[in-house]
């Protein structure tokens, strides 16, 4: 008898594991941002499009992951 | 009962969502292929767009009406915080691009929130590719028109280096400037759609079958997950613009990369 057993697919554990790395890339990103405008209120609004470049990129590789997901599995239509 | 509450999926049944969903067939039956509701979906946001734009313009007053403030405040917006603010102040000639791509991008992923539809033509690939293809191709003809072929690619492909490194860097500099580009304009917002669609269906659906179970401890969860369904349409409703912006944004960067003198 096997010890563990597990049914259906693995990906979504494997995408929740992809997701750890962007998280913690947006982590940083609204951490920095929250930490330049209390120190310094007035660049906010200078610093806030590369706010979202930032966030946007990082957020991609997350995204990649949904994706790529459906790619590998290979049954697209 | 443990394996019954948790195995047992009732009379209705739940059915996860396909990747196929988001291929629909033609509207209706004999109709030609390409007419599918994403078309339609697409021709009813241009139109709603221009008449938007063209009745708040009609008559324009020195004192703005209602409709006029918000038009100006979007196009004031796109002009003045994406344009002007990533490409500099010959941001102003791309104004009407960054504008007409923050509008029409806000308006498709609209859909995906707007009751009845609650999909969005950008959970398509093809239709953010085509946009992703059409900031790409602006931005290598704007580069090329400003510095010419050979200055523009060289500002792009060789970084400021030591010519030893130029072997490794340029490879990456090529992949990241002119082919992940688009992919990753395109990857993006069709990702975040398709997965926004999928959340918002798989708690709907999940609700219905969960109201359906046999289990009564069940049904409570139902209305749970109503109530995350409209929860997370109001998390949607923050992506749709989110997204619009940030493909504005990174398309205005592109440009203004473009046009940058130095590297």
């Amino acid at each position: 008898m096997a010890l563990a057993e597990v049914f259906g697919n693995l990906s979504a554990v494997g995408y929740g594991l992809a997701a750890i790395g962007p998280g913690i890339g947006v982590g940083l990103v609204f951490a920095s941002y929250i930490q330049s405008t209390a120190r310094q209120p007035e660049s906010a609004r200078i610093t806030q499009p590369f706010v979202w470049i930032g966030f946007a990129v990082i957020e991609l590789l997350a995204l990649l992951g949904i994706a790529f997901g459906f790619v590998f599995a290979g049954d697209l239509a | 009962m443990f394996a019954q509450l948790t195995t047992d999926p009732g009379e209705s049944g739940f059915h996860a969502p396909k990747v196929g969903d988001f291929f629909p067939g033609p509207i209706v039956e004999g109709a030609p292929g390409w007419l599918t509701k994403y078309t339609i979906l697409v021709a009813i946001a241009v139109v709603a767009i221009l008449a938007f734009f063209l009745l708040a313009y009609r008559d324009p007053k020195l004192v703005p009406t209602k409709k006029q403030w918000f038009a100006e405040s979007i196009y004031g917006f796109a002009r003045n915080s994406i344009s002007q603010g990533m490409i500099g102040p010959e941001g102003v000639r791309f104004a009407p691009y960054i504008t007409t791509l923050f509008v029409f991008i806000a308006a498709m992923n609209f859909f995906a929130i707007l009751p009845g539809v609650q999909t969005s033509p950008n959970s398509h690939i093809a239709y953010p590719l085509v946009l992703g293809l059409l900031s790409y191709f602006i931005f290598i003809a704007v580069g090329i028109k400003k510095h010419g072929a050979g200055r523009f690619f060289k500002n792009h492909l060789m970084p400021p280096a030591p010519w030893f490194m130029q072997p490794l860097l340029i490879p990456i500099e090529f992949i990241s400037n002119f082919i992940a580009r688009p992919l990753t304009l395109a990857l993006r917002l069709f990702a975040n759609m398709f997965a926004g669609h999928m959340i918002l269906v798989v708690f709907t659906m999940g609700g219905f079958a969960l109201l359906g179970a046999q289990n009564i401890l069940l049904k409570p969860i139902g209305i749970l997950s109503f109530l995350m369904a409209i929860a997370l349409t109001f998390l949607e409703m923050l992506v749709v613009i989110l997204q619009a912006y940030i493909f504005s944004v990174l398309s205005a960067s592109y440009i203004g990369g473009a046009l940058a003198d130095e590297h």
